[in-house]
C-alpha cells in the first residue's frame, strides 16, 4: 500500500521510514513461515523426494543373475523392456479397464448427482452421506464383498440359478474386475459431479425453457456444458486409481486380468528385477502425472 | 425453485428414471455389505450357503493369536502416524496459508505430490528408500535397521501428511482472516492470537484431517506390505493374505468388524461436525 500510495510524512511524525518498517515485518515473517514449514518438509523430501531419486536411479540399473541389483552400470534395458508384447499388452489392459471403469462411473454417477442436487438442501446432506458411510469404510472389505457375492456358490450364482439362468461363473474375469473399480472409486465421480451440478443457476435451465427449449435440448446446451468441470474432474479422479489398481485385480481378477500395479509388485516380491519394477512404476506415476496436470490446466480444484 | 412444478424438474419418465436410478446406485452401494455382514453370522461353511445364526466366528477371530497381533499392530501404526502426520500436516498448512516465503511454490508442489502418486509406486518408493537407509546405517554405525512397525509408521505418515494439510487448508481457507488481525490490534501476543483465535477456529479441520489420516492407515494394503518386516503384519495385510486363498467365515467375521469399526468412526466424525455447527 504505502508503495503505490507514497504518503507525503506530516510534520512531527515519527522519523522512520515507513518501507523500511514494514519490510522488516514482512522478512520476520517470512522466515517464521519457513521455520513452520520446515519440518514437514524436510519430512516430504526425506521420504518422499529422496525416496522418488532412488527409484529413477534403480530403473537405470541391472538385475543380476540372482536377482540382486547391479548399480554400477547404468543402462535403459529396463526402459526398452517397456515395448515387450507381454508390457504393452498389460499395459493396454490397464488403461482399457480404467477407461470403461470411468465410462460406467460416468453414466451412472451423472444422473445420481443430478438427483441429489435437485433435493431439498435437508434430504440433501443425508443423501450425500449415505454415499460417504460406505466410501469410508476399508476398500479391502468392500473388494472382499464381491469375492463373496461373485464366488461359485455365492449368492449371485444362486440368484441366477434360481431364475434358470444356471451358475455364473463372474469371478476371476474382466467383468468382475472392472464392477469392483467401479464399486471402489465410483464415489470420487459422484462428489465431484454433485458440486458442479449443485452450483449450477437453474434460473438458466428455466430461461431456457421458458425461451421453448426443450427438456432434452436445455440440458444438452445447458445443464451439460456448465457441469462439463465436474465431469473433467471426477472422470480423472476415477481414472488415475483404477488404472494404477493392484487390490482389485488382485481379489477379483485372474491371471487373464493383470493389471499394471500387479505386475509391479510382482517384480518386486517374485521376480525379483528391481531396476524394471523401478522402471515400470515410474512411468506409471509420470503418466499419471500428466493426468493431473491436464486435470488442473482444465481448471480442476476438488482432490 | 425444484419444486414439482417449476420447469427445471424434469417430469414424467424422466423423473420416475432419476429416481430408479438413484435407488439403484444406493443398492448397488449398500447390497454386498450387508450380504457380507448377514454372512457372518452363518454356520455353514460353505459361505455361500445359509444354514442358522452363529456368533462362533466372532468367538474364533477373539481367539485367533495372528488376527490379534494383527488388530494390535494396526492400532499402534494408525495412532502413532495419525499424530505425527496431523501435526506435521497442520504445520504445513499453517506455513502455506498464512506465510509468504521462498521455496512456498517448491514446498507446496511437493506436499501434493503423494496424493497423486500412485500406490504401488509409492511402495516401490519406501521400500527401495529403506533398503538403502539401512545399508547406508550399517556402514556408518553397524546398526541394523530392520523392516517393522517403525518403518511400517514412517511410511505411513509420509502419505498422510498431504492428505490432512489439504482438509486443513481447507478449512483455513474459509475462515476469516480479520479476526487474527483484530486480537493483534489488541495487543496479543503471536502465541495468544494463534492458541485462542486461530487454533480453536482450525480445529475441526484438524480433527477431520486426523480422521482421514486414521482412516487411510488403517485401510492401507499395498504399500505397508512393502515395507512391513516377519511380525509387524498390519490388519489388512494380513486378511488380504487370507483373502487371496479364498473365502472363509473367519475372513466374513474379521471383515464385518473392520466395517464396524470404520462406520463408527465415520458416525462420530459427522455427529461431531453437527455438534460444532449447531453450537
Amino acid at each position: 500500500m504505502s508503495q503505490t500510495l507514497a504518503p507525503t510524512p506530516e510534520p512531527g511524525a515519527p522519523q522512520h521510514d515507513p518501507d523500511e518498517l514494514e519490510g522488516r515485518a514482512a522478512d520476520a515473517r517470512s522466515r517464521r513461515g519457513a521455520w513452520i514449514a520446515l519440518p514437514p518438509a524436510a519430512y516430504l523430501v526425506l521420504l518422499f523426494a529422496l525416496p522418488l531419486v532412488i527409484v529413477l536411479v534403480y530403473s537405470f540399473a541391472t538385475r543380476g543373475t540372482t536377482g540382486q541389483t547391479i548399480l554400477s552400470d547404468w543402462n535403459l534395458l529396463s526402459y526398452r523392456r517397456l515395448f515387450d508384447p507381454l508390457v504393452r499388452e498389460i499395459a493396454l489392459r490397464s488403461v482399457g479397464y480404467a477407461l470403461v471403469t470411468t465410462g460406467i462411473s460416468l453414466v451412472l454417477s451423472y444422473p445420481f448427482a443430478y438427483y441429489i442436487a435437485t433435493r431439498s438442501p435437508r434430504v440433501r446432506n443425508v443423501l450425500l452421506v449415505l454415499v460417504m458411510v460406505p466410501f469410508w469404510s476399508n476398500f479391502l472389505v468392500r473388494t472382499y464383498a464381491w469375492r463373496v457375492l461373485l464366488s461359485s456358490s455365492g449368492p449371485v450364482s444362486q440368484l441366477t440359478e434360481l431364475l434358470g439362468m444356471g451358475q455364473t461363473r463372474l469371478l476371476f474375469t474382466t467383468t468382475a474386475v472392472v464392477l469392483g473399480l467401479v464399486y471402489g472409486y465410483m464415489p470420487f465421480m459422484i462428489l465431484p459431479l454433485y458440486a458442479a451440478i449443485e452450483r449450477i443457476d437453474l434460473g438458466l435451465v428455466e430461461a431456457a425453457r421458458d425461451l421453448y427449449a426443450s427438456g432434452t435440448r436445455a440440458f444438452w446446451r445447458v445443464t451439460w456444458p456448465l457441469s462439463r468441470p465436474g465431469v473433467i474432474a471426477g472422470s480423472i479422479l476415477v481414472f488415475i486409481p483404477s488404472l494404477g489398481a493392484y487390490v482389485t485385480p488382485e481379489i477379483l481378477g485372474g491371471s487373464k486380468t493383470t493389471m499394471l500395479g500387479s505386475y509391479i509388485v510382482r517384480q518386486f516380491l517374485s521376480a525379483r528385477d528391481w531396476p524394471f519394477g523401478s522402471a515400470l512404476s515410474f512411468v506409471v506415476m509420470a503418466l499419471m502425472l500428466a493426468a493431473t496436470l491436464i486435470y488442473f490446466r482444465t481448471g480442476g480444484r476438488t482432490l | 425453485m425444484t419444486g414439482p412444478g417449476s420447469t427445471v424438474e424434469p417430469r414424467g419418465a424422466a423423473r420416475r428414471l432419476l429416481a430408479a436410478n438413484a435407488w439403484l446406485v444406493y443398492a448397488f452401494f449398500y447390497a454386498p455389505i450387508l450380504v457380507l455382514i448377514a454372512l457372518s453370522f452363518n454356520e455353514n461353511r460353505l459361505v455361500g450357503v445359509w444354514r442358522g445364526f452363529t456368533f462362533d466366528w466372532y468367538g474364533q477371530m477373539l481367539s485367533n493369536g495372528a488376527v490379534l497381533r494383527a488388530i494390535r499392530n494396526s492400532l499402534i501404526v494408525a495412532a502413532m502416524s495419525t499424530v505425527l502426520a496431523t501435526v506435521l500436516g497442520t504445520a504445513a498448512a499453517l506455513s502455506l496459508e498464512r506465510f509468504r516465503f521462498r521455496g512456498r511454490q517448491a514446498f507446496d508442489a511437493l506436499l501434493y505430490l503423494p496424493v497423486i502418486v500412485p500406490d504401488v509406486t509409492m511402495a516401490v518408493m519406501l521400500l527401495l528408500f529403506f533398503v538403502r537407509a539401512a545399508d547406508a546405517m550399517f556402514v556408518v554405525s553397524g546398526a541394523q535397521v530392520r523392516l517393522g512397525l517403525t518403518t511400517i509408521t514412517l511410511s505411513h505418515v509420509a502419505f498422510n501428511i498431504s492428505f490432512v494439510a489439504i482438509v486443513v487448508r481447507a478449512r483455513l481457507a474459509g475462515m476469516d482472516p480479520t479476526l487474527e488481525e483484530a486480537a493483534a490490534d489488541l495487543y496479543a501476543s503471536r502465541w495468544q492470537a494463534f492458541r485462542r483465535v486461530t487454533l480453536p477456529q482450525m480445529a475441526p479441520g484438524v480433527l477431520g484431517g486426523a480422521l482421514l489420516a486414521l482412516t487411510l492407515s488403517l485401510d492401507d494394503v499395498v504399500i505397508t506390505s512393502f515395507v512391513s518386516g516377519p511380525g509387524s503384519t498390519t490388519l489388512p495385510v494380513y486378511v488380504f493374505g487370507l483373502v487371496r486363498r479364498g473365502v472363509t467365515p473367519l475372513i466374513n467375521a474379521v471383515s464385518t468388524a473392520m466395517l464396524v469399526a470404520s462406520m463408527v468412526l465415520v458416525l462420530a466424525s459427522v455427529l461431531l461436525q453437527r455438534r460444532r455447527e449447531l453450537s
